[in-house]
């Protein structure tokens, strides 16, 4: 049984200590250590991006990071997205605009949507789906979610 | 609003809620992150079990030695086929197809020989899923390899190496019948035959016949969520498992007959499903997790890595396929003749029954043949994947159409026009169709802009097909309503949401309660909580999970007017419920609110909860089409979407948004079909693009915004006419971007996919 690593992170805003192995993925350790289980894993090697968290602002797949990176780092996964009172106004589109289905894929697409409007409120349908590619979607076409991400920025721009 | 008498809606009118598009109830559950799916299932002292899968496409297993894995700390348990009971053949319903519950027992794990490369051999349970791996690399599995058959023609001939022994020919003319067994050996499971009028007549009379043969290779569903379940198996019998499924009974049912034990101590709980399109509609995991927790005494999890989703389970038929039909210089079809031959993969039931009802479908013809083989190969066993089996034979017939079309110099939807099916008008298979929306689905495609308006630019095209499918659906499904003293109600059914089907369903109930959508809760429960429901599959939730509701809601009336009665002391018969309200005719003054009555239940001989279970006869027929506009790139082969446009009868469309994502999302899934997605084998049968990055799914960079246009033609079917729009929007695309191909470069393509090297083979052929 390999030894387990103490590791110091910041998990949507809280400081969190967790102890894991040297093989195990950070999203293994959301999951199964932390019970963060809103990201998701659907391929276990980065190309669909249903694991998708921000790491000191950055969108990667926390199926290609390992655990241990998360030392010293800030993390926000989809369970960090919305406050107490209200959804993010990713979220908020995302119902509204009916952008999910099974809704698997979706944690991945609002962490992700969230940093690209972050950066880049007037993102546009291009922009957006360059964005997006590396999040694959297989229920909706893309559609309605390009649209739900469209009325976000707008939200966002509005402050 | 609808007006209830009784038990029929007697005047639809205008709807308050359907037609609406609310946000669904498990919207904020699903952005947040907080919807429990079944990989996120933990239970305490929870194990991890890992399968080992053949490496051989086709062999017999020697023996096993588990020795050496069994020793590794961490390994609790080992299950292989000798710990299941021995089968017999039985027939079990799968939800949209139906199978052998001993060949099901075998795809899950192999007995004595392996079939396909991906079978699973046995499975370790260890107390994490890394040591369960490594446990894999210590099991010791000697095999006699044998010579595997991979081609389905090359399958269905006389001196082919052959899966199964016994396996004989059955012969059908109706696609769920018992069938008459021909006594053949061979790979060839089964013919299923339609034939109608006389075929040499027909062709007689036609003055222009097409004849061309058409291939597709394995696709897969393609659902972002891998399969996974959980088992805990108690001291007293009782088998608990959380499982991503299509359908919780389904899984109870199959998992009970595999174990031999009664369905009653099975209670199988729907998580959310993360996708399923028809591949979550049976069991690989159940049996396993149930019977290494017995062992263990543990519960245990499973969950399979993309690798295994693609070489473990099922993914729809490889096809060889020939369509010849004929027509006259007016445009008249005067016959058809379909040759399918559909891999099923190792075990008998690949969907060409699916195709055979349907190839035909959207034309009016009086002399008619269809013949549809399903042969075992050495590949995976096929499963069902929306419209199981008609988007292949759409391809067949849908660029057939395409070319009479043109060599008659017609408009390719005046021709379909011309051959449309009305009511009245007998399917393929020979039943009789009550009204439907054929020709109105094909006359918005000719009338709208996007077919007339003009599309300039060198190897640009565009092409246009449609789809036909009998949605089945009649599985039966059940739904219970409690009516709250604030007026609110609790809806529970058993029909796992894949795609917004709890608000669509929660819809219905309302419109006929005249309460507000908010004021019902619809949860998804386990097999212990409600009646029996069949699978989420054949387009059926909205339709019979909401005729069901709709039956409890009538229910729920009756006894809330039997309350109204009581306090107003006048006869039940007396009561009308209209517009939410329920008045008496004795004195129109006694009026009371759905709210205000439910208030009073208490006072009034308690609880309302009203149950109804609904197996109406099947959805019935639908027709959809697609527009699509192509660019090819000569020098690389490179297909480019320019516009895509998708029409649909949805009968009546309960929650818009929903039927234009299920019209969007087959699009999507139809356009990958088309132009990248196969299963590449090597001449070992090993898929050589398991994973995302290789088998490569369209990504939202490859695809432009998708259009769509409802057309609603009432179901009588269902009270408020729906339909039911899952599967049929994924009939048409492969053949529409073929035409649009032709259209763009003046090449027919007759293979699946259209990728750029087979673009750029066409093309030099074509000169």
């Amino acid at each position: 049984m390999a030894d387990k690593i103490h590791v110091q992170s910041n998990i949507n805003g809280y400081d969190v200590d967790f102890l894991c192995e040297s093989r195990q993925s950070l999203l293994e350790v959301l999951r199964d250590v932390l019970n963060l289980t809103g990201s998701k894993e659907g391929c276990n090697d980065g190309n669909c991006g249903a694991c998708t968290v921000t790491m000191d602002g950055r969108i990667v797949e926390s199926c290609c990071i390992l655990g241990v990176e998360a030392e010293g780092k800030e993390i926000i996964t989809i369970e960090g997205v919305a406050s107490a009172d209200s959804l993010h106004p990713v979220q908020q589109a995302f119902l509204e605009e009916a952008a999910l289905q099974c809704g698997i894929c979706t944690p991945g697409f609002i962490v992700s949507a969230k940093n690209l409007l972050e950066r880049e409120p007037d993102a546009d349908e291009e922009r957006i789906r360059f964005w997006l590619a590396g999040n694959l979607c297989r229920c909706t076409g893309y559609d309605k979610i390009v649209r739900a991400v469209l009325k976000a920025g707008e939200v966002m721009r509005k402050g | 609003m609808a007006t209830v008498t009784g038990q029929e809606v007697v005047d639809p009118g205008e709807y308050k809620i359907i037609g609406t598009r609310p946000v669904r109830h498990d919207g904020v559950d699903k952005v947040t992150g907080r919807a429990k799916y079944g990989a996120d299932v933990q239970l305490a002292g929870m194990l991890h079990g890992k399968i080992l899968r053949s490496p051989h496409a086709h062999a017999k297993i020697l023996s096993i030695d588990t020795s050496k894995a069994v020793a590794l700390p961490g390994v609790k348990a080992i299950v292989t086929s000798a710990d299941f009971p021995i089968l017999k053949d039985q027939s079990l319903d799968f939800g949209e197809t139906q199978g052998n519950i001993r060949m099901l027992a075998e795809n899950i794990l192999a007995n004595q020989k392996v079939l396909y490369k991906g079978h699973a051999i046995l499975a370790i349970a260890a107390t994490d899923q890394h040591i369960a791996e490594e446990a894999l690399d210590l099991v010791d599995v000697k095999y006699e390899q044998l010579t595997p058959i991979f081609d389905v023609k090359e399958a269905m001939s006389k001196d082919a190496p052959v899966l199964h022994e016994n396996l004989t020919t059955i012969f059908r003319v109706d696609r769920f019948g018992k069938g008459e067994d021909t006594g053949v050996k061979g790979n060839v499971a089964g013919l299923i035959q339609f034939k109608r009028g006389d075929l040499d007549e027909g062709f007689s009379k036609s003055d222009i016949v097409v004849e061309r043969e058409f291939t597709t290779q394995t696709v897969h569903q393609g659902y972002i969520e891998p399969h996974t379940s959980t088992g805990q198996w108690s001291q007293d019998g009782h088998l608990t498992i959380w499982t991503s499924t299509q359908g919780s009974f389904v899984i109870r049912g199959a998992t009970a007959a595999i174990l031999g034990i009664p369905e009653s101590m099975v209670k199988v709980i729907p998580m959310e499903i993360g996708g399923g399109f028809g591949g979550k509609t049976i069991t690989y995991l159940d049996p396993l997790v149930a019977i290494l927790s017995r062992k263990t005494g543990r519960p245990v999890k499973i969950t399979m890595t993309r690798k295994e989703v693609f070489e473990g389970t099922g993914p729809t038929s490889g096809t060889y396929m020939r369509c010849k039909m004929g027509a006259t210089k007016d445009g008249k079809i005067t016959a058809g003749e379909l040759y399918l031959a559909y891999e099923a993969g190792a075990f008998p039931g690949s969907p060409v029954g699916g195709g055979a009802m349907s190839g035909f479908g959207p034309y009016k013809i009086d002399n008619l043949q269809v013949d549809g083989y399903d042969v075992v190969v050495n590949k995976q066993k096929t499963a069902a994947y929306r419209a199981p089996g008609q988007p292949q034979a759409a391809f067949a017939v849908e660029p057939v159409i395409d070319e009479l079309a043109e060599k008659l110099g017609m408009d390719p939807m005046d021709f379909r026009i011309i051959n449309s099916v009305h009511e009245g008008d007998r399917a393929p298979s020979g039943v009789p169709h009550l009204k439907w929306g054929c020709e109105e689905v094909e006359q918005a495609m000719r009338d709208h802009p996007h077919y007339n308006e003009k599309l300039d630019g060198p190897n640009r095209g565009r092409g246009v097909a449609v789809g036909y499918r009998l949605n089945a659906g009649g599985s039966g499904s059940s739904a219970t309503i409690n009516v709250n003293s604030n007026g609110t109600i609790n809806l529970i059914t058993g029909s796992v949401d894949i795609g917004g089907t709890r608000t669509a369903v929660a819809m219905q109930a309302a419109e006929v309660l005249g309460i507000s959508i908010d004021d019902v809760n619809p949860t998804v429960v386990d097999t212990d909580a409600v009646g029996w429901t069949g699978a989420t599959g054949g387009s059926r939730i909205a339709f019979d999970t909401g005729r069901a509701a709709i039956l409890a809601s009538y229910q729920v009336i009756t006894e809330m007017s039997e309350r109204a009665a009581l306090l107003w002391d006048v006869d039940p018969s007396d009561i009308v419920f209209e517009d939410g309200i329920f008045v008496s005719n004795k004195n129109t003054e006694d009026t009371m609110s759905f709210k205000e009555l439910a208030s009073k239940l208490m006072g009034t001989g308690g609880p309302v909860t009203c149950s109804s279970s609904d197996t109406q006869g099947g959805v019935g027929a639908q027709l959809a089409g697609h527009i699509v506009d192509v660019e090819v790139d000569p020098e690389t082969g490179k297909v480019d979407l320019l516009k895509y446009t998708t029409f649909i009868d949805a009968g009546k469309a309960a929650h818009p948004s929903y039927v234009e994502g299920q019209m969007q999302g087959g699009a999507l899934q139809g356009i990958g079909w088309a132009l990248n997605e196969e299963y590449f084998f090597t001449e070992d049968g090993t898929m050589a693009n398991a994973s995302f990055l290789d088998y490569r799914m369209p990504t939202s960079l490859d695809l432009p915004m998708i259009d769509t246009v409802i057309i609603e033609v009432p179901n009588a079917r269902h009270p408020f006419g729906l339909r039911g729009v899952g599967e049929t929007v994924l009939i048409p695309p492969m053949a529409a971007i073929a035409n649009a191909i032709h259209d763009a470069i003046g090449v027919r393509m007759d293979r699946l996919p259209m990728s750029p090297g087979a673009i750029l083979e066409a093309l030099r052929d074509n000169k």
